[in-house]
């Protein structure tokens, strides 16, 4: 059964896009700071791109491991990877828009010339030492570089993907295998260093060779939950009638065992810098405790307590309801984890969540979903020729 | 006849003892126990064993590990004989808990895993210089046995027999 992209899905999608653009407009008209807004803007394109990655990451690790349970369901991860196109280049644009020759915000400190000049009267001895990685022509070639990789594998497992579902075969299939071992290693180094970055960067004096796990952690476990959600969504309006609790109780072992995962690397990350307690490396956590602890505080219940309490029980993962308020509180939880990644380097204290930063997380939701939404529609919602899709419908846990 | 009370359905192949026993449970017969060299999939639902209850035991478990590890690093460096951890003389459970979590995880886990083991064990009686009761030593090699008490059932057993060698069983067995 093929997915339509009903008229009533494209108007809320659009409607939310709006309201992001409406929230964009109004915080302009209203005299947010600048910075501000261009830090939201940060949140969410690397949020959504990240969930995009996972679509690609998801699809590779199938591929290597090969997976069998999960191609019954293999065209939504698929249509998430779709979301890297249109996310890519807002990210791009936002991160172009810190250069010091632009100036449209300064979320990356170290770009002001005056940092890197021994003779400046702004001159960071300590930034300057971090010259040949953290400069301007590398940042932003290494950028597109990451973009431009993580793109052509995602075209290219989608065109391969689709040439499957009319050639047949287990020929792509054997192919693909190589490819995702490819893409996994590019992305393996490529995922840290682009969350050092991105992320790692806006507190440019602090570093914590943990930090590229911890970013991983919060997409994958993001985009998996996205995934079922999209897979539940799908299945309540009457579409994959071969996906069912068994696979539904996989994909909450994913977000369960994610989510402890995240907790895992986020208390490593927390304890052995409060513990040995050196000034340079406690300033992160104090900046986060003095104007963000509720914020920082509601990590550890949102994406391990809760998660790990909800989904515990058997039935549990078994059941959409369940699954869908787990779901909602890990995307809430990881959105807040990025947000205080970024706003306390990038805002200090002059932080808030208003009208600008729900209605700018609801833009970029709407645009998501209006891609994979298109997406989907796009090619036949089973892929039809998986050699393991057999396999999938008599999957049992 | 009237002596026999037990009857054994010998198969050399897991799945048709699965389909043996789904036609015996249809015919309303009661399946005292499966004996397999291997955990059969699937097979606990058919002859209606309830599902096990060992997860909960280890979640009460780990709980009870939980607090003892609290309780140990309350009474001995916050009460006892207060420690300055790391530079962080403040004497209160709550603050210095980063410094907890490792160790009461670990202790959470030693709990659940070996209060998990242990009542395994008793709820068995699996213990050393135990005798096995297999009705038929050649469950531990390859074969697969249905063991079915005729006290706990009406179906006569003549026609619990003609089902199970119908569905397949290589040997039929009275005891």
């Amino acid at each position: 059964m093929d997915y339509t992209f009903k008229s009533s899905t494209k108007r809320l999608t659009l409607g939310l896009v709006g309201l992001g653009v409406l929230a964009l407009v109004y915080s302009v008209l209203t005299h947010v700071p600048g910075q501000r807004i261009w830090a939201n803007m940060l949140v969410n394109s690397y949020f959504f791109v990240g969930i995009g990655l996972m679509g690609t990451l998801w699809m590779a690790i199938q591929y290597v491991s090969e997976a069998g349970w999960s191609s019954g369901f293999k065209r939504v991860p698929e249509a998430v990877s779709q979301f890297l196109l249109v996310g890519g280049p807002i990210l791009l644009i936002t991160l172009i828009g810190g250069s010091h020759s632009l100036g449209w915000h300064h979320i990356y400190h170290w770009m002001d010339p005056e940092i890197m000049n021994p003779e400046s009267a702004h001159y960071d001895s300590i930034i300057a030492g971090k010259a040949a990685y953290l400069n301007e022509p590398f940042f932003f070639l290494r950028a597109v570089l990451y973009l431009a990789v993580w793109i052509f594998f995602t075209l290219f497992f989608r065109k391969q993907s689709l040439r499957e579902d009319l050639e047949g075969g287990v020929a792509i299939h054997k192919r693909n295998y190589g490819w995702a071992a490819a893409f996994l290693v590019f992305y393996g180094v490529t995922s840290s260093t682009a969350s050092w970055d991105w992320m790692m960067s806006i507190d440019t004096h602090w570093f914590s060779t943990l930090f590229g796990w911890y970013n991983f952690s919060t997409m994958f476990v993001t985009g998996i939950t996205m995934f079922a959600l999209i897979v539940i969504s799908l299945k309540r309006n009457g579409y994959l009638p071969d996906i069912n609790e068994e696979h539904l109780q996989d994909l909450g072992k994913f977000m369960f065992g994610a989510s402890v995962f995240w907790g895992y690397l986020w208390f490593s990350q927390f304890m052995l810098i409060w513990y040995a307690n050196i000034p340079e490396e406690v300033t992160y956590f104090q900046d986060r405790w003095k104007n963000y602890q509720f914020v920082w505080g509601a990590l550890p219940v949102l994406n391990l307590a809760l998660p790990m309490l909800l989904l515990m029980d058997k039935a549990a993962k078994r059941n959409m309801n369940m699954m869908t308020i787990t779901g909602v509180i890990i995307v809430v939880g990881h959105w807040l984890d990025v947000f205080q990644m970024v706003m306390p380097g990038a805002v200090k204290a002059d932080w808030g969540i208003g009208i600008l930063e729900v209605g700018l997380f609801l833009g970029f939701l709407g645009l998501f979903l209006f891609v994979v939404h298109s997406a989907l529609a796009k090619a036949p919602l089973v892929a039809k020729n998986h050699p393991y899709l057999d396999e999938a419908k008599h999957h049992h846990v | 006849m009237s002596t026999t009370k037990e009857i054994h359905g010998l198969f050399s192949d897991e799945e048709v003892l699965k389909a043996s026993a789904k036609a015996l449970v249809a015919k309303g017969v009661h399946i005292k126990d499966v004996f397999s060299p291997f955990p059969i999939h699937g097979i606990d639902p058919i002859i209606g064993v309830p599902p096990t209850r060992l997860h909960i035991a280890g979640f009460i478990y780990g709980l009870c590990g939980m607090g003892l590890a609290l309780f140990m690093f309350w009474f001995t460096l916050i009460m006892d004989w207060p420690m300055n951890i790391g530079g962080k003389p403040n004497f209160s459970l709550l603050v210095n808990l980063p410094a907890f979590v490792p160790v009461t995880f670990e202790m959470t886990v030693f709990c659940a895993a070996h209060g998990m083991s242990v009542t395994y064990f008793i709820r068995n009686t699996i213990y050393p210089g135990k005798k096995n009761w297999n009705p038929d030593l050649r469950t531990t090699d390859d074969k697969f046995l249905i063991q079915i008490d005729l006290d706990e059932n009406t179906v006569s057993s003549a026609d619990i027999e003609a089902i199970l060698k119908e569905t397949g069983a290589e040997e039929i067995t009275q005891k």
